[in-house]
């Protein structure tokens, strides 16, 4: 008897560690369009942004350190790519009863703080990051409107410096959207960095 | 004057005794570390990837004491700290002193995150905990946390 419970237990494990695995987005995948409230109590979609060409998400927060040393960087993204068509989309994924630092209100502060432009959304019910697959903060999506949708186009890390703007070498998300809006391929589609695991 | 300045700091710094800990911390960029993830003799390695600022990495870190306590002569656990190199004077050493930390600690400080992730391990997002389990005749890699038990029902497995 115990071993078929066993069995079961690996079978369940093995079944969900496969399903784990393919959850989320891969390069080419169209995302899904969503309904998330911003810092100024809007309701903010990607089908609002008419004249956009395409997207760049970023899954980010107050409480990590990692998130934190990017802040300035994804201000200025939004800030060079917005005009060009690419704003800018920040959602925070975390749980805010386990990372009140994170509640809508520390959200507001936050952005008020560093002068974000950028929407600063909440997956309040945590049910997109999921869907794009996102783990961790910072973890950033570029997404290119086509006729099929918000097809993904990067996945990954904003650069190779979280440390130090100055001794950046690879603009990853740069790189990208600068392809994506020229019309050429580029090379680098996915990239890992370290970040905070999102909070359950 | 940029010389006395940098003294002025020092002296500032090396004023505060109670936020210095006497403890000298190994740091490394990925090439000094690689070698705690291939280690090739007879005991089992037990590498934890953490960071004082990741909660549920402080919160399974008395597992990995505890299993190196309990198996000292045939395991070796390495604490690799991804702490920020600003913090570890305020953060890490105080961190260390104050729970009294037994595991080897070294340190990954190398901002080119994702030429080295993928030589951990090909599956590593780069969220953190994830824990490394090897010995000469087997390698796991775990992005998941543990609970004392299911660490060592795992460690077991390669003893």
């Amino acid at each position: 008897m115990k071993t078929i419970f066993s069995l079961l237990l690996l079978f369940t494990t093995v079944i969900f560690t496969v399903d784990s695995q393919n959850k989320g987005y891969d390069i080419g995948d169209v995302a899904t369009d969503f309904k998330l409230k911003n810092i100024d109590d809007k309701w903010v979609s990607l089908s609002d942004f008419k004249e956009a060409k395409g997207f760049i998400i970023v899954f980010t927060c107050n409480t990590c350190p990692y998130a934190v040393a990017y802040e300035d960087r994804i201000e200025a993204l939004n800030k060079k790519y917005a005009p060009k068509g690419y704003p800018l989309i920040a959602i925070m994924p975390n749980n805010v009863k386990t990372k009140p630092g994170d509640s809508m209100k520390e959200m507001q502060k936050r952005a008020k703080q560093k002068g974000f432009t950028f929407p600063y959304l909440m997956d309040a019910d945590q049910s997109i990051y999921p869907q794009y697959g996102a783990t961790k903060t910072p973890h950033i999506y570029v997404l290119e409107l086509t006729d099929r949708g918000p097809v993904v186009q990067y996945i990954g890390a904003i650069d190779d410096n979280y440390k130090d703007a100055a001794l950046v070498k690879n603009k990853y998300v740069e790189n990208a959207v600068d392809a994506l809006l020229d019309g050429v391929p580029f090379e680098v589609h996915k990239t890992k960095a370290i970040g905070c695991s999102i909070k359950l | 004057m940029k010389w006395l300045l940098t003294l002025v700091i020092f002296l500032s710094l090396s004023c505060k005794p109670e936020t210095k800990a006497s403890i000298n911390l190994e740091v490394h960029d990925f090439e000094g570390i690689a070698p705690y993830l291939e280690l090739e003799d007879s005991k089992t390695y037990v590498v934890n990837f953490w960071a004082t600022w990741c909660a549920p990495c402080v919160k399974e870190l008395p597992h990995f004491e505890a299993l190196q306590a309990k198996y000292e002569d045939s395991v070796e656990v390495t604490l690799v700290s991804l702490d920020f190199p600003h913090q570890y004077e305020t953060k890490l050493k105080p961190f260390i002193k104050k729970h009294n930390l037994k595991s080897k600690i070294v340190v990954l400080d190398d901002p080119d995150m994702n030429s080295w992730i993928p030589k951990v391990n090909p599956k590593w997002d780069g969220a953190i905990p994830v824990t490394l389990i090897y010995n000469t005749s087997k390698r796991l890699f775990y992005s998941r946390t543990f609970t004392y038990q299911e660490l060592e029902a795992e460690l077991k497995t390669f003893l």
